[in-house]
């Protein structure tokens, strides 16, 4: 069995999508069953992923100009790795603008921490239990969100010099 | 013009002219490296395309006692206080290479990170473009800024992106559209 | 009434000792640190979003310039993961000649380090050295690809152009002197007090640590874990080559120059063995007949001997636009949709024209179908993946870069905190912090 097959035979419900593209694996899945998937994926010995690649997010405000419709507007992307069997996985959490905030990984994999913060930063998703969650690429008095897609490329809030 | 004055007037111009000559062979300089422009300025520090036969070869890493300054790569907005403050830490006379397009105008980064053009923030004596420029480029620059020197000028200016004055002709990239924020189109 | 309390030194954004713009906040006491904040972002140059605002072949300019000592290896993984989503497949002497121009920018990046690190532990003549042997290798990138640092040579469907005539015979010839200046940078450095002291059990991280901030690369082999991209899922033609994966013990930064200098010899013997794998392409072959070079073409001209010129056919360098349609079946997939037609076709024939219109209009264009995917590729400081989101249009929906030396930053607290403040400029220098790949 893949791992993919074995996260969904165990959290059938709270899968939303689940599909292989190029052969990768990505499940999709609402945003309070994160924590468990990742402790699953983490200390079940048969997928032992103890590497988190990537952490990062996407949004899908007006995809593909309004042909492809997208239920949620932002998903949360991890990219898991497994050193000892050499697979990978990717889960992805769907959240929705209103309310765009999903659990932290920190204590579970050191690196969610600045990856989680860089979310934060360019998307505006927050992470509960984050011990320190503020603006890594950006500077404090940056007003918005800049990957977004409604915030325009290039629109600058100089501290110093011309205001333009 | 009496004997004495005319005298007066020779020794102060041999006096600038000498001034001139000793400044420009010892060019102490504060590289403020920040992008893949410091590749490039790596390699015109060394010994194959050498910088130091310019008597340029020993950066100081200190604003106080470095007389030019090299601003080596992309000057993004969350730097450019940091950069206003060195260049007010250095000391008279002192001049300033826009090294590479990102510091001339900003480059091909028009976006809300980057200042473009570092002539909006300090004034800028010599620009180099290039993306990277190449070391040849570099030297070429060097050697215009050592003309400057033995003439002993030094821009002043800024540029303003609303009027365009103060860059070069030439150089008027940067701020194409200024007041207008460009949007993804859906 | 005494009071102690530890300082807090700024060791500010534009620093010598930091390559790049980095800011840390270290609490001292005395010279001992305490603790260590880093702050990045001083180069955010807003890559991601600037890839969502051009057409996928305008993208390969911004991936230059994210690691940009090592910029064909983030073009490569860049075109690796749009033909990943694209599903085609490239011809293999295209792929020979990305491993070659891969692994030559592999030990330019180990060159800058080594060299920078070394000269601010004081040994001013390895950096001259090192850099010499960087200009010996520009100048074999920049005859195939035109420019020294920022090349942009690899297209989706394979490369820009086919590697000179001759390129084999000088590659080896630098190669051999690259391997000269690393014997004598061996001498200088390895048994030298200064260097081995000041490096030896300094900026330790264990491989459970390691792991969890998931490091991988140089950082990660010295610590034990033998975990390349290149072995572990190979792309490419490396399951072809025969190389090592050299791995440290101790995970200190003696350990990371080991395996730096280990790796530098692997990619040269990786970059030989291509050579001598490479298929060849249709230049192979001698010029008798009706085939002349294009000197002897201008020479004969200028004698006045111009008869049977136009059925002779001119041999010009395979990087000169305008002859290249022989080679560029061996160098490109012949996907109409994907791959802009030869010089000689576009201005030729109707239908290239029109196949180059496709491809370069706005709103027209390559245009992979809607889907994502995700490209490892062994960057020289670890994993370097490339996730693209595609919408089915002609500019890429998502580009995210996951920038292998992000986690080693996260990290630097933990290798530094219980050191003296003098250890962090060799822990820093083995971090090989790359600042346009840290913030994009």
């Amino acid at each position: 069995m893949t791992p993919a097959q074995k996260v969904q035979e165990q959290f059938a419900p709270e899968i939303l999508e689940a599909h292989v593209f190029r052969g990768d694996e990505m499940i999709t899945i609402r945003a309070s069953a994160l924590r468990a998937v990742a402790q699953f994926l983490k200390e079940t010995p048969e997928l032992d992923f103890n590497f988190l690649m990537d952490l990062t997010a996407v949004d899908y405000l007006f995809y593909a100009g309004g042909r492809i419709a997208k239920e949620w507007r932002f998903e949360v992307v991890y990219h898991f790795f497994s050193l000892k069997y050499n697979h990978r996985m990717r889960i992805k959490v769907a959240l929705d603008e209103k309310n765009p905030e999903v659990d932290s990984l920190c204590d579970l994999w050191a690196c969610a921490n600045w990856y989680e913060r860089e979310v934060w930063d360019m998307f505006g998703i927050r992470f509960k239990g984050h011990p320190n969650c503020k603006r890594i690429l950006m500077y404090e008095a940056f007003q918005g969100h800049p990957l977004r897609k409604d915030y325009p490329v290039n629109k600058r809030q100089p501290l110093i010099g011309p205001q333009i | 013009m009496t004997p004495s004055h005319a005298s007066a007037n020779f020794f102060t111009s041999k006096l600038t002219d000498a001034l001139g000559w000793a400044r420009k062979f010892s060019i102490f300089q504060y590289p403020f490296v920040t992008a893949c422009c410091g590749m490039e300025y790596m390699a015109t520090n060394a010994s194959h395309y050498d910088q130091d036969r310019f008597g340029a070869g020993f950066p100081r890493f200190s604003p106080r006692q470095s007389d030019v300054l090299f601003v080596v790569g992309t000057i993004s907005q969350k730097i450019a206080p940091v950069l206003k403050t060195v260049y007010d830490q250095m000391c008279e006379p002192k001049w300033v290479v826009a090294f590479g397009v990102c510091t001339c105008t900003g480059g091909f980064y028009d976006n809300y990170a980057t200042v473009m053009g570092i002539d909006t923030i300090i004034p800028v004596d010599i620009y180099i473009p290039g993306c990277p420029p190449r070391p040849e480029n570099v030297i070429d620059g060097l050697i215009k800024l050592q003309e400057k020197i033995q003439k002993g000028e030094q821009s002043r200016g800024l540029y303003d992106p609303r009027l365009k004055t103060g860059r070069p002709a030439g150089m008027q990239q940067g701020y194409s559209i200024e007041g207008q924020i460009k949007h993804r189109e859906p | 009434m005494t009071e102690t309390r530890s300082m807090l030194l700024n060791v500010g954004p534009s620093h010598p000792a930091t390559h790049g713009v980095i800011r840390l906040i270290m609490e001292l006491d005395g010279e001992k640190i305490k603790g260590v904040e880093v702050e990045i972002g001083y180069l955010h140059r807003a890559f991601e979003k600037m890839c969502e605002t051009v057409m996928y072949t305008q993208c390969f300019p911004y991936t230059d310039r994210l690691n940009y000592v090592s910029p064909l290896i983030n073009n490569v993984g860049f075109a690796l993961s749009v033909e990943k989503l694209l599903g085609i497949d490239i011809p293999l002497r295209a792929k020979y000649i990305r491993v070659i121009m891969s692994e030559i920018s592999r030990v330019t990046d180990h060159l800058t380090c080594i060299g920078a690190t070394a000269m601010e532990l004081g040994a001013m003549s390895v950096f001259l050295y090192m850099m010499q042997a960087r200009e010996y290798l520009y100048e074999l990138i920049e005859d195939v690809t035109g420019a020294r640092l920022t090349v942009s040579y690899v297209r989706i469907g394979g490369v820009k152009a086919d590697l000179t005539q001759g390129f084999a015979d000088k590659a080896f010839g630098k190669i051999e002197q690259v391997r000269q200046v690393l014997i004598e940078v061996d001498d200088l450095l390895t048994r030298n007090r200064i260097f081995f002291d000041r490096m030896k059990d300094v900026g330790r991280i264990s491989p459970e640590e390691a792991i969890s901030y998931g490091i991988t690369g140089p950082f990660l082999r010295s610590t034990g874990i033998a975990y390349d991209v290149r072995k572990a899922s190979p792309y490419l033609i490396y399951d072809r080559l025969d190389f090592d994966v050299p791995t440290g013990t101790t995970g200190d930064n003696l350990d990371r120059y080991f395996v730096r200098m280990a790796e530098m010899e692997q990619s040269l013997r990786m970059v030989e063995q291509c050579l001598q794998q490479i298929p060849d392409g249709p230049i192979a072959g001698d010029l008798t007949g009706c085939i002349i070079p294009a000197a002897q073409m201008v020479d004969r001209g200028k004698m006045g001997q111009t008869q049977e010129f136009i059925e002779d056919e001119v041999t010009t360098d395979p990087t000169l636009q305008g002859s290249t349609r022989k080679y560029y079946g061996a160098i490109n997939a012949m996907r109409k949709d994907v791959v802009l037609p030869a010089k000689e076709d576009t201005y030729g024939n109707i239908e290239g024209l029109m196949n180059h219109f496709k491809l370069v209009m706005y709103g027209h264009g390559l245009c992979p179908p809607a889907g994502e995917a995700y490209f490892p590729v062994e960057g020289a400081n670890g994993e370097l993946g490339f996730y693209i989101v595609s919408d089915g249009r002609d500019k890429p929906w998502r580009v995210r870069v996951r920038p292998p030396c992000f986690a080693i930053m996260a990290a630097l607290p933990k290798c530094l905190i219980g050191g003296m403040m003098a250890d962090l400029v060799p822990t820093f220098g083995s971090v090989n912090m790359i600042a346009g790949e840290l913030d994009r």
